[in-house]
């Protein structure tokens, strides 16, 4: 099977999973409303308007006003940037680290295995919201602290996939072929294997983002992770907190957005998985 | 095991260390309350003015005794004891509130996840199993404090029937002992029932996949063959296999569970450990934060040690091994 003919499989089973597209609907909006904030954003996000303090959803503000008078609906769009930005920063962080630690581990094997799968068990055993509070105690709440300190804490995970398809991909005839050719260790992991090995990384990734977007905000309602006045879904709930009993908007709108693009990133995920696995096809006429 | 409480508190010792300068600098900076005399308590705690391997040596033999220092905050009481105070009753101490928030909350995900997972799995595709997929897409994805928010406001303060908050109401100690106990579970039941709830996803679906796995097996078709009912063939042979894996889940789940505390005891005043952290975290508690961050991890290190002993009663296999 040529590889065209595996991406168009890809896609048309990608095509038939109605909740795998609707992932990938919601991620991409998420996309152009961040993209698109200053120009979509009704108000300034962080305009003060002490006449209209804490207004329920109206025809002027169609979510509403906080306890600053500030438009919530601007304020969410703005704070979709943010939520972005820290999804895909940790990611990131996180998905290099496993990445190269997970090939060390896969590839070298011995000692340095050894070491490294130990190293992943002890940051397993710490309750790793825990571990990120700690950190934060120590270095300070700031955005991008938060983004390193949610990337260093969450790419075990990639680790013990990447390892595991090294293991499996490390005495292929290709990987013998170019390591008797004299091919470099660094070339082979690289540009060899780590290539035929992407596929689960990604996925892991997209799911990384959901859970990254859901440690951000309950960081920043805590007041430990995005401060005020730069708007978060996250600290627009602290708000939502400190005035239940009047004004339910602040609660209900940003957690709604929460819940969509935590959902989103997790259909997308779970849906390229079932597209890509091989195994799923087998019944399929092709 | 041991190596790995090694390089628990390797790491918690490097976490020290994270902050730039000597963390007595930052202290002084970000939290004026901290008087010079605090700060060489904290030096001499930490041994700061001896070399590093010799300051982690040092600090690794108070940790052994469950050492962890003097909080940082007005009351200077000993970190060990503000967690586990044993001039209260054991109710009231914060370790044991959240184990117990936990312990009750996993419990009751077995009970529910676990025929959740398996009725998904033997009946699958059918419109059960398509709602409760969806239910537990919507469990991963719900913030844990936001669905705690959505329901203070509905129960407590628009219907009335739970307290916002707190572990016991004012007239606790005048209450009878029927009272007490239906006190405290008023009380317990909104942060149990959303621990429950966003714990349950996980575990439901992992139920279900390790149950289709099982039901392929060919001794299930071989039971299936030798005429047994399809209810014995479920239960008695499948399940018991497709439980194995749940074990092992269990234990990887503490961490999230623990983890997960923080958030809810904040929200709901709940005096446990989660709360006492954030509260720490909050004033720059260095010795307190420190003090919870082993201590909860040695927890997770026993209870993954328990799923291993739990799966080697259950699995004669690995015992045979």
């Amino acid at each position: 099977m040529g590889k065209d003919k595996l991406r168009s499989l890809f896609w048309k089973r990608f095509r038939k999973n109605r909740l795998a597209v609707s992932g990938g609907i919601i991620v991409l909006t998420l996309f152009c409303i961040a993209a698109f904030a200053p120009i979509i954003s009704p108000y300034n996000q962080n305009d003060i308007d002490r006449k209209h303090i804490l207004e329920p959803p109206g025809l002027k503000h169609p979510l509403g006003t906080d306890d600053l008078g500030r438009d919530l609906l601007s304020r969410m769009i703005w704070g979709s940037q943010i939520s972005l930005a820290v999804g895909f920063v940790a990611v990131g962080i996180a998905t290099f680290l496993g990445m190269i630690l997970g090939a060390f581990s896969g590839y070298y094997g011995g000692w340095t295995d050894r070491i490294i799968m130990r190293f992943i068990d002890v940051m397993l055993s710490i309750p790793t919201f825990f571990l990120i509070l700690a950190v934060i105690a120590f270095v300070g709440p700031s955005i991008w602290n938060i983004m390193i300190v949610i990337g260093i804490t969450s790419w075990m995970g990639v680790a013990r996939l990447v390892r595991a398809e090294f293991l499996s991909l490390k005495e292929r005839e290709y990987v013998l072929a170019a390591k008797a050719l004299g091919v470099s260790d660094v070339r082979i992991i690289f540009m060899h294997i780590m290539i035929n090995g992407l596929a689960p990384v990604l996925i892991s990734a997209v799911l990384g983002v959901a859970s990254a977007v859901l440690v951000e905000s309950a960081l920043s309602f805590l007041g430990l992770g995005v401060q005020p006045p730069t708007p978060s879904w996250g600290n627009i709930l602290t708000l939502g907190k400190d005035n239940i009993e009047i004004a339910w908007w602040l609660s209900v709108f940003p957690g709604l957005a929460i819940l969509i693009t935590v959902l989103g990133y997790n259909l997308l995920g779970e849906g390229i998985r079932d597209s890509i696995d091989p195994r799923l096809w087998e019944t399929e006429r092709y | 095991m041991i190596p790995t409480l090694f390089g628990i508190t390797l790491i918690s010792f490097f976490i020290i260390h994270l902050a730039p300068g000597k963390p007595t600098d930052i202290l002084a900076d970000f939290n004026p309350k901290i008087t010079p005399e605090a700060r060489e308590r904290l030096e001499k705690m930490y041994n700061l003015d001896k070399p590093i391997i010799v300051q982690y040596v040092l600090w690794l033999k108070k940790i052994v005794k469950f050492d962890f220092g003097e909080s940082f905050s007005s009351d200077r009481r000993p970190v060990m004891q503000k967690i586990w105070d044993k001039n209260q009753p054991l109710l009231d101490r914060r370790l044991f509130i959240t184990f117990m928030l936990n312990f009750i909350s996993m419990m009751i995900i077995l009970i529910i996840a676990i025929p959740i997972g398996v009725t998904s799995a033997t009946h699958q595709n059918s419109l059960y199993d398509k709602i409760s997929t969806t239910t537990v897409f919507i469990g991963f994805a719900i913030p844990s404090f936001w669905l705690a928010l959505l329901l203070m406001m509905l129960f407590s303060i628009h219907l009335g029937w739970f307290p916002i908050s707190g572990l016991k109401s004012m007239n606790y100690d005048s209450l009878s002992l029927l009272g007490k106990i239906l006190d405290r579970i008023s009380h317990l039941i909104l942060p149990v029932f959303i621990m429950s709830f966003t714990g349950l996803a996980g575990d439901s679906r992992y139920m279900r996949s390790s149950m289709l796995e099982v039901i392929r097996q060919d001794y299930v078709t071989v039971a299936r063959a030798k005429g047994l009912s399809e209810k014995i063939v479920i239960y008695k042979h499948a399940l018991r296999n497709a439980l194995l894996p749940i074990i092992t889940l269990l234990g990887l789940s503490i961490p999230g569970l623990i983890g997960g505390s923080v958030i809810l005891e904040t929200i709901f005043g709940i005096p446990g450990m989660g709360q006492l952290l954030f509260m720490s975290v909050m004033t720059r508690d260095y010795p307190m934060v420190m003090g919870i961050l082993t201590i909860s991890a040695i927890l997770t290190l026993m209870g993954n040690l328990l799923a291993d002993i739990g799966y080697m009663v259950a699995d004669p296999r690995i015992r045979a091994k």
